[in-house]
């Protein structure tokens, strides 16, 4: 086990570099002057232009700005954003937010997900279950800003019960956000729950645990489910890496203080060194949650051994 | 009577039509004594047992007529509670392929405690010192050790014989045990069944021991149950229909094992397949198979005929099949 | 536990593609969504024929019109008939999806076949290189991109569309490539294939001959609901306003200048939503019914 993960930590590093080299030079490369605008109405002083740079190594050759901004990195250096603030003071500051939001959007897809799955799963071809499987299938052909829209649009505006923006970003006002957020992953552990729980239904140890005289709960709750739930407990493992790093139709829509907001404002202010740094941090996060994922697997299915 | 099943009769029913797995299933075991239930696949022997525990899986399958009583009580109409308590502590069962049949994320020592701590409230350490010995008993080399194992770190044997110890935990009163060494290495087999017949001995259980393997039968059944098409088309004891089989389907399958003493002639197969149980031929299922067969066989179907020993034959020629030539 | 695909081939006497087509063919769930498409498809080939007017006129005297008999779906903000828009915004939105899905089928099922076949380090550069991209959150991924791409100023609608259709295959190739290496490698350790190369088969022969049509399933069946995916994804970056813009109308470009407007005008953006979403759930529910039919077990 502990060389398998040192095996994977080992293979994220090339990963980590290409990413985070790829997300530089596409920030970096884009045409034109990176501080049109920064300074209000008139061009920036050449004195001011020819000091961010220096600050920011633009004259040297790409491979050796990247290079410049690794080293800092390493250090926990993100760099300074085109205003001047630490990159990681604004990261530290919207982070948060994204995680809560994350977190609420997990358990939203995990507990509406799995208990669908699990009930249409369980009576197979009855009218739960095609009630199941109509509505993912909405579900996962809405896309997100749609939802997003339409229930800011009902329940924010119209039926006002709802603030249609997120003021301050509590747990309770994260629930719609998060709602939205999750509404398509909630819609695949549907099926995925559902798909396990129906395979897994007729499977032989099922018929033991009912020849062993257990209990239906038992049956159900501790024999299927235990086995049933493995790949969708990957499934949200994933999905919350992907939760925390992709947010910004749902932030944006709810004006949500969150990372997604933070790069996305960054990028068309053309403000590299906060995308940069942003991406990073996703991109170290993304990882670290796949590498977790596939040890999570392991705990859970003792027939997974990794040498 | 310990275990009693009478007229049982069971039907799939599929998209494409209902299927007659069982058509007048009955037979019984006593305390001590080993029935086989001997038959191809498809015959209706597994569902049998599975109706008799009482996990069928319905729908497909109905239970549409019949009987299933344990010492006297009928099980059939009994609640859902009375059905669970009787299962693993009345009668037990175990399966052909122990690695599916035995959950994959438990460990096995899990799977023998869950029962007693679910069904008799022992304590966790109570329930892991009697798996232990019921490993122990099944005679699994380390059982302590072993006990923490999941199946998939078995080997086909131990599995089995670790089934069997999971059958045993409630001490049932009736085993049944569904093709349990079809899935194993031939030394194995005559490990596992050794293994059977000697718990059988010691704890006098009933066993109905369901195989397609006459070899299996030979040697350790007091009685067989041959099944063909959802019917028994003959109930023997075991010397008298091995000496002279008193249906023509058994006379086949004889026919069909190698024996020592004919080396050097051809094997013989029964010709045909069985019939789909979408649709049964009318008069006796075996009919379009059979060598004997004449015109009254497609056109009615036969009675059980006494043969005497307790003996019985639904062929409409069973007395001259039991009186001829043997083989 | 693993699905084995190939098995299958030669157990079924009509044929994988044979047998999935003669149950596809009793399936109400194909019909409906294949009709769906050819709909949206006909829509995207003739929108003369559904709709007479001119989708780039704009009367700012009949903005934000609501739904009548003379213009269906209504007026948007700049005056723009809902209705002839949607219609015309099929193309662009279909034109996407069709050229991403072809772009990520073909270099990612290629790069796959060939990082399973051939393994060593073939695959492990592959894969990492794979693992990069998917890396990258898409959305925040194709941001970066086409900001980049769109800062050289205006550009055609070719260019537009080009844009985007490059963004999204290079963000999702990997998925292709990853469906396509793990079914090669187990197509792989089949007996045909060992046999096929003892008998001196050459590798382009095996791939070709051998290995191609028994791995072309799985893939198959993403590309079908990845299809649908694409225009979603579309429309999500026109939404943005990094995607598809004009000159070029899509449903993307219409539900982004309605989103301002949405509390006085929600039919500007309710229409070609729901457009949207019926053809997304036409390949997705067509997608559906191919890998059951295709699947063995499911039936």
């Amino acid at each position: 086990m502990g060389r398998y993960v040192l095996r994977r930590l080992l293979q994220m590093v090339p990963v980590f570099l290409g990413t985070t080299f790829l997300i530089y030079a596409l920030v970096w490369a884009v045409p034109g002057d990176p501080f049109e605008g920064k300074c209000g109405e008139r061009d920036c002083p050449a004195s001011y232009v020819a000091a961010m740079r220096e600050k920011f190594n633009l004259d040297d050759p790409l491979i050796v700005q990247y290079g410049k901004y690794l080293l800092g990195l390493v250090q926990g250096d993100f760099g300074l954003t085109s205003s001047g603030v630490e990159v990681s003071t604004r990261i530290a500051a919207a982070f948060p937010v994204t995680v809560r939001l994350a977190l609420v959007a997990l358990l939203v897809e995990a507990v509406i997900g799995i208990t669908a799955g699990v009930v249409s799963g369980l009576r197979n071809r009855g009218f739960l279950d095609s009630l199941v499987l109509v509505s993912t299938l909405f579900l996962i052909s809405i896309p997100v800003f749609v939802t997003g829209y339409v229930v800011q649009l009902v329940f924010g505006l119209q039926l006002g019960w709802i603030s249609p923006t997120v003021t301050t970003p509590t747990f309770g006002n994260l629930i719609v956000p998060g709602f939205v957020l999750a509404s398509l992953s909630m819609a695949y552990v549907a099926r995925l729950s559902r798909a396990s729980i129906s395979e897994n239904r007729r499977a032989d140890y099922v018929r033991t645990a009912l020849a062993k005289g257990q209990p239906n709960h038992r049956v159900v709750g501790v024999h299927l489910l235990r086995n049933s739930l493995i790949p969708v407990v990957t499934f949200l493992g994933t999905d919350l890496g992907a939760f925390l790093g992709g947010a910004i139709v749902t932030e944006g829509i709810f004006n949500v203080p969150g990372v997604g907001g933070l790069v996305f404002r960054s990028i068309l202010t053309k403000d590299g060194a906060m995308v940069t740094g942003v991406v990073t941090v996703l991109v170290l996060v993304y990882l670290l949650m796949t590498l977790l994922v596939d040890l999570l697997y392991a705990v859970l299915d003792p027939r997974i051994r990794y040498d | 009577m310990l275990l009693e099943v009478e007229d049982l009769h069971v039907e799939f029913r599929t998209r494409d039509g209902v299927a007659r797995v069982l058509n007048g299933v009955s037979y019984h075991v006593s305390a001590g004594e080993t029935l086989a239930v001997l038959g191809e696949s498809g015959s209706g022997k597994s569902v049998t047992a599975q109706a008799i525990m009482g996990i069928l899986d319905t729908p497909p399958a109905f239970v549409t007529r019949g009987s299933v009583r344990f010492h006297g009580e009928e099980l059939l109409s009994a609640s859902a509670d009375r059905r669970r308590a009787v299962r693993a502590s009345g009668v037990a069962m175990i399966f052909q392929d122990a690695l599916s049949a035995l959950n994959p994320v438990f460990t096995v020592g899990f799977q023998i405690e869950e029962q007693l701590r679910v069904r008799r409230g022992m304590s966790r350490a109570d329930a892991r010192a009697r798996a232990v010995e019921l490993l122990d008993l099944v005679r699994i080399p380390l059982a302590r050790q072993r006990v923490r194992d999941y199946p998939h770190q078995f080997s086909g044997g131990m599995r089995q014989r670790a089934m069997i110890a999971m059958s045993l935990a409630l001490d049932p009163e009736v085993l049944i045990a569904d093709e349990p060494t079809t899935a194993l290495d031939v030394t194995v087999q005559a490990q596992i069944m050794d293994l059977l017949a000697e718990i059988q001995r010691e704890r006098q259980m009933g066993l109905i021991l369901i195989t397609h393997d006459l070899g299996v039968v030979a040697e350790v059944a007091d009685r067989i149950v041959v099944m063909y098409a959802g019917r028994i088309v003959e109930h023997a004891d075991a010397v008298s229909l091995f000496r002279s089989p008193g249906h023509p389907y058994t006379s086949a399958l004889m026919r069909s094992l190698p024996r020592l003493d004919s080396k050097g002639t051809a094997l013989e197969t029964i010709r045909g397949l069985p019939p789909s149980l979408l649709r049964i031929p009318p008069g006796c299922p075996f009919h379009p198979r059979c060598s004997r067969a004449e015109d009254i066989c497609a056109s009615h179907v036969p009675s059980a005929v006494r043969l005497g020993f307790g003996r019985t034959s639904a062929c409409h020629f069973a007395e001259e099949v039991v009186g001829g030539p043997r083989g | 536990m693993t699905s084995q695909i190939a098995p299958a081939v030669v157990e079924q006497p009509r044929g994988l593609f044979g047998d999935a087509w003669h149950t596809l063919r009793r399936r109400p769930l194909f019909w409906v969504s294949v009709s769906l498409i050819l709909l949206m498809l006909s829509l995207a080939l003739f929108p003369g024929l559904f709709a007479s007017g001119d989708p780039n006129l704009a009367d700012l005297s009949r903005s934000r019109g609501a739904p009548s008999a003379e213009a269906w779906f209504g007026y948007d903000n700049q005056g723009y008939d809902i209705y002839t828009r949607v219609v015309y915004g099929a193309r662009a939105s279909i034109v996407v999806g069709l050229l991403a899905t072809l772009g990520v089928v073909l270099v990612g099922a290629s790069v796959g076949m060939l990082a399973g076949f051939y393994g060593g380090w073939l695959d492990a550069v592959v894969s990492r290189i794979a693992d990069v991209f998917v890396g990258v959150p898409f959305v925040l991924g194709a941001i970066v991109i086409l900001t980049t791409l769109n800062a050289g100023g205006d550009a055609g609608p070719v260019r537009i569309v080009a844009q985007v259709v490059l963004s999204i295959s290079v963000l999702s190739w990997p998925v292709a490539m990853r469906i396509m290496r793990s079914t090669a490698i187990a197509a792989k350790q089949q007996d045909y294939v060992k046999a096929a190369r003892a008998l001196g088969a050459s590798s382009v022969r095996i791939i070709g001959k051998h290995m191609l049509p028994n791995c072309i399933a799985p893939v198959l069946v993403y590309s079908t609901i990845a299809l649908g995916a694409f225009i979603g994804a579309e429309a999500t970056l026109s939404y943005l306003g990094i995607g598809l813009r004009q000159p070029v109308v899509s449903w993307g470009v219409m539900i982004n200048s309605a989103k301002d407007y949405l509390r006085v005008a929600p039919h500007a953006l309710l229409f070609p939503a729901g457009f949207l979403t019926a053809t997304v759930l036409a390949f997705v529910m067509l997608g559906d019914a191919v890998r059951e039919a295709l699947d063995p077990k499911l039936r």
